[in-house]
């Protein structure tokens, strides 16, 4: 074994100072993409010629465990996100996952019909798709020209 | 509940984290939980969108690494008109303690979300011990 100084005192002052340098980088590295916080879901929005779609994230749910209603031209989702009974008693390593009761309202950019609508539960991922009224819908009117 | 449920964002897996890959789609990390009961050390993974087919878990010696593949939705003649979140795979790596009998992992992928239940080496449960009067 090399016998430097470093190996005599049994410490590296110069290692020591690069690990805080790099928890140092970390940290602020973290920082610039620190998660926002929002209302749960999240929900994406695709809109079609008639119809309008909504997709929503709810890992852990199935469709018993979401309340859909449909107002004119809002849409409620509400449900539980419940932990698993065993857990309440563990020892948490980690808890990132968001548990509780949700309710969300989404504005819907025209009035649907509430007697057409789909709705899917897939892998955790809820899909609504819903249709416009055919009263509703915009009309080609033809010119009459002389 | 008056609590208002909130969620962070998706984050996204930084290419300083895992290197470059071959596919070209986004990288999430999943919200994991992780909690330990008498018997086991038990994971619970969201991976909306992720069927069970496209759930990858590999255990090489201590690293556990669990991976999930997307398909993006189709949505044709539609256009997204509001995102509040991104479509792509999830990925994310623990490091196992000694203590969890790796030959005997389950893993189960339901409605998004996938659980691994790993059972502790008998060498890590826990024992109570009685104390004698003397």
């Amino acid at each position: 074994m090399q016998l430097t100084q470093i190996g005599r005192t049994g410490r590296d002052s110069f290692a020591e100072m690069r690990q805080l340098q790099t928890e140092m980088n970390r940290l602020f590295d973290n920082a610039g993409v620190f998660p926002a916080v929002q209302v749960y879901p999240p929900v994406n929005l695709w809109i079609g010629d008639s119809s309008v779609v909504v997709t929503a994230e709810l890992p852990g749910l199935s469709a018993e465990d979401v309340d859909l209603t449909i107002r004119e031209d809002v849409l409620t989702m509400r449900g539980e996100r419940r932990q698993a009974e065993e857990a309440e008693h563990a020892g948490w390593h980690r808890r990132e996952r968001p548990y509780g009761t949700f309710s969300r309202t989404i504005g819907l950019p025209f009035r649907v019909d509430p007697d057409r609508v789909q709705a899917k539960f897939e892998n955790g991922v809820l899909e609504v798709e819903m249709q416009r009224p055919e009263a509703d819908r915009p009309r080609k009117i033809a010119i009459n020209g002389k | 509940m008056a609590q208002e449920m909130t969620t962070t964002a998706k984050r996204e897996v930084t290419p300083a984290e895992r290197g470059e890959v071959t596919r070209s789609t986004v990288v999430y990390r999943p919200d994991t939980d992780i909690y330990e009961t008498e018997d086991h050390v038990v994971l619970v993974a969201d991976m909306p969108g992720v069927a069970p087919a496209d759930v990858d878990v590999n255990l090489e010696r201590r690293v556990l690494t669990i991976r999930g593949h997307v398909h993006r939705q189709a949505h044709d003649g539609y256009r997204r008109v509001h995102a509040e979140y991104g479509e792509g795979d999830y990925e994310r790596v623990f490091t196992l303690s000694e203590e969890i009998d790796r030959d005997r992992i389950e893993a189960s992928h339901k409605n998004g979300v996938l659980t691994l239940k790993m059972p502790k080496a008998e060498s890590a449960k826990t024992r109570k011990i009685t104390v004698k009067a003397a």
